[in-house]
């Protein structure tokens, strides 16, 4: 253990306070729109493992939906990331299925839109 | 004959380190258990120098005149309704963030005083830190006296002491303080004492409090200098332990250089949300966030570690990613408090045209390629009436707990992302500095509370917004939102009108 | 080597004014920002402040430690005395 601790069984004592387990049967995901940075930051939605893969686009549109780019996103052309790997996912198939796991986090790109003027805002 | 006045230095030596005693039936180790385990080697307290010779009987002296003064001034402001004259109902926001965010970390680094006052065995040392340990009760009790008079008048300032333990941003400096108290007393003298006081206090209590003046809040900056002036004890406390530490043996500089590293970026992450008091919520400016940091970091931290190097202790790492992110950094928070203040218990607004000209001067830069016109995209959605705020729950950052929304170093158009994964479970961050803090002590830092994270585990009073809000004591529609539309801006309108009226 | 700046930031107040007014009669290259409330008088190296000189303005006797009344920040190491309050960096 790292932890320079006055109690030598402080690893006994840990209390872990993000697992998976503790999301009632849901897993955190992370969703980031490149490019479009005036939105603070990539958001978070607690996902069944079983959710099929597309439903992330239309949870996106939802926290999107106002940016004048948003309307012009054409998913089928969109480039994903998934934890640091470029990803070509199934929309049909499960976010575990297409290698999504507890705090994963997808980022996408959508190309032609790079945000309002080309600022990545 | 009356008898020769003793010196500052005899006065000091009899009234600190000459009260102290040897114990006798007890060993030196089971009365100080704490001050060991860290690593750090002390070979002679007594080398423990406290240059201000502040002795208790003077302490208290100067104390209550300073009390006096606080005191005269906050009773003749309420006296004479000075909460009509600031600037503008805009201003009063900057205490609401200064109230919930930063008064209740006095008091923690009150208790955490405390604690190392009780537990570091050098008498000097013990002094020292049972003055700031009361000093810095003094500040919290000063600030909720001063801030009361405008909870008054003006919403969302109320629920303070609850919100600390609740709400999202809170987290930031509450987590900052809980770190640092959990430490053992060396590392909470470094953190608090070095890091946060001596490199980075000046940023807040220095521009920030002259911003208080120039905005004709006159028991603001009252309480802010009279908590100054303990400040530079603070300050010189926080270097003394830094060079004492280095000088009693070459196996601490490791140990203190590590905590320097990491105390300097927690301490610059938790000052960024100074950063957008000072560039964007104060109605008249004093100076830029940059203009004060290459003042008070640059120069005056340039000038400290060239100081220090002497004893072989380097610039923490990352100060140079700090200073580039100095023309960012405002922008960037206020733009988290812009989308963000309708689950906030304060107010935010759109800059208008005369400020966003100030800042293009100011950040001849970085503002006008990349935050003007973001603004003015948000600027035209409040014209069509759809105002934005940021529709979902952010991704926090495991370490500092801010939202994750800084920039990669040398690209302001990308956002920085960074992880480990440590028994199994990923865990995120917004910069190389927060993910060595954790990776440094993964045990301690899973154990964080994340806000939000929390609010999707079920333990934020429901899965609904104003549920959230109801549990985080937040007045939907009174406390939280934009400026524009709030009673506290109705409120500022009827003072402004009745000025005019009885002025014609 | 950048210059190392000793530095002392005072309350701009009437009890501060004699102490402002003696650091730049003993200091001649002391550099002085304004703000409001507040004035910040930076040396290269060395910045002294004597008791003497301070009684000279003020009319009274002053100890070095009343400084603190109206002290708002400072940079450099601190030496002080019955007689002086000096702040350095070590060449």
């Amino acid at each position: 253990m790292s932890v320079v601790a006055i109690t030598p069984d402080y690893e006994d004592y840990i209390e872990y306070r993000d697992e998976q387990s503790l999301y009632h049967g849901a897993m955190l995901v992370y969703v980031h729109w490149e490019e479009h940075i005036s939105f603070v930051s990539a958001f978070g939605v607690p996902l069944p493992p079983g959710t099929p893969f597309g439903a992330i686009c239309e949870i996106a549109m939802g926290i999107y939906g106002d940016h004048p780019d948003a309307a012009r996103i054409d998913w089928s052309q969109a480039e994903w990331m998934i934890d640091d790997e470029r990803a070509t996912p199934d929309f049909g198939k499960s976010i575990v299925e297409n290698g999504i796991g507890h705090k994963s986090l997808i980022r996408f790109w959508t190309p032609g839109l790079h945000g309002y003027q080309g600022t990545a805002n | 004959m009356t008898a020769k006045k003793l010196s500052l230095k005899q006065r000091y030596e009899f009234l600190t380190r000459d009260l102290d005693w040897e114990p006798s039936y007890q060993s030196a180790d089971d009365i100080y258990p704490y001050d060991k385990f860290e690593g750090i080697k002390i070979k002679d307290w007594s080398g423990w120098e406290d240059p201000f010779r502040l002795t208790m009987d003077s302490y208290w002296k100067f104390q209550a005149e300073k009390e006096r003064k606080l005191y005269a001034v906050i009773d003749a402001f309420a006296q004479n309704n000075g909460q009509t004259g600031v600037s503008d109902g805009r201003y009063i926001n900057v205490l609401k963030v200064f109230l919930t965010g930063i008064s209740p970390e006095e008091y923690q680094a009150h208790r955490g005083f405390a604690f190392t006052g009780r537990h570091l065995r050098g008498a000097g040392t013990r002094v020292a830190c049972q003055m700031q340990s009361l000093d810095e009760l003094r500040h919290v009790q000063t600030q909720i006296h001063t801030i009361s008079h405008y909870n008054k008048y003006f919403d969302g300032m109320s629920e303070f002491p609850i919100q600390h333990d609740r709400v999202f941003y809170l987290s930031v400096p509450k987590s900052f303080f809980d770190d640092a108290r959990t430490a053992g007393p060396f590392e909470f003298m470094v953190a608090v004492g070095f890091a946060f006081e001596y490199v980075l206090t000046n940023l807040l209590f220095v521009p920030f409090m002259s911003g208080a003046a120039y905005n004709g809040d006159m028991s603001t900056v009252t309480f802010g200098f009279s908590a100054q002036s303990d400040e530079s004890r603070h300050m010189t406390l926080g270097i003394e332990v830094i060079k004492f530490l280095l000088e009693q043996h070459p196996d601490n500089l490791p140990i203190v250089q590590r905590w320097v590293d990491k105390w300097f970026w927690r301490g610059f992450r938790l000052l960024g949300i100074v950063a957008a008091m000072m560039d964007y919520m104060l109605p008249k400016k004093v100076m830029s966030w940059k203009e004060a940091w290459d003042i008070y970091f640059v120069e005056a931290g340039g000038a400290l570690f060239q100081d220090l190097a002497r004893y072989g202790l380097k610039m923490p790492k990352y100060a140079d990613i700090a200073t580039e992110a100095g023309e960012h950094i405002s922008h960037q928070n206020w733009g988290l408090f812009y989308q963000l203040c309708h689950v906030a218990g304060f107010h935010a607004w759109m800059p208008d045209a005369e400020h966003l000209d100030w800042l293009s001067a100011k950040y001849p830069n970085t503002f006008d390629k990349y935050y003007r016109p973001r603004f003015e995209m948000w600027a035209k959605q409040e014209k069509e009436g759809k105002r934005f705020f940021f529709n979902g729950l952010p991704q926090l950052c495991s370490c500092c707990q801010l939202p994750m929304l800084y920039t990669e170093p040398g690209d302001p158009t990308k956002t920085c992302f960074r992880s480990s994964v440590f028994k199994g479970t990923r865990y995120h961050f917004c910069s190389d500095g927060c993910k060595d803090i954790f990776d440094g002590e993964p045990e301690k830092y899973v154990q964080s509370w994340l806000p939000v994270n929390q609010i999707f585990q079920g333990n934020c009073g429901g899965a609904t917004v104003p549920e959230v809000l109801d549990w985080y004591k937040i007045n939907v529609g009174v406390d939280n939102g934009d400026y524009v539309g709030s009673p506290d801006e109705a409120l500022w309108n009827a003072w402004t009108a009745q000025r005019f009226s009885e002025a014609s | 080597m950048m210059t190392q700046l000793a530095s002392i930031t005072l309350m701009r107040n009437d009890d501060a004014r004699p102490i402002i007014d003696a650091i730049m009669a003993d200091n001649p290259d002391v550099c002085v920002l304004n703000m409001p409330g507040a004035v910040k008088l930076d040396c290269d190296g060395r910045l002294r402040v004597n008791r003497a000189s301070v009684e000279e303005r003020m009319g009274r006797a002053w100890s070095p430690q009343e400084i603190q009344l109206v002290l708002v920040s400072m940079a450099g190491n601190l030496e002080e005395d019955d007689d002086q309050f000096t702040l350095s960096w070590h060449k």
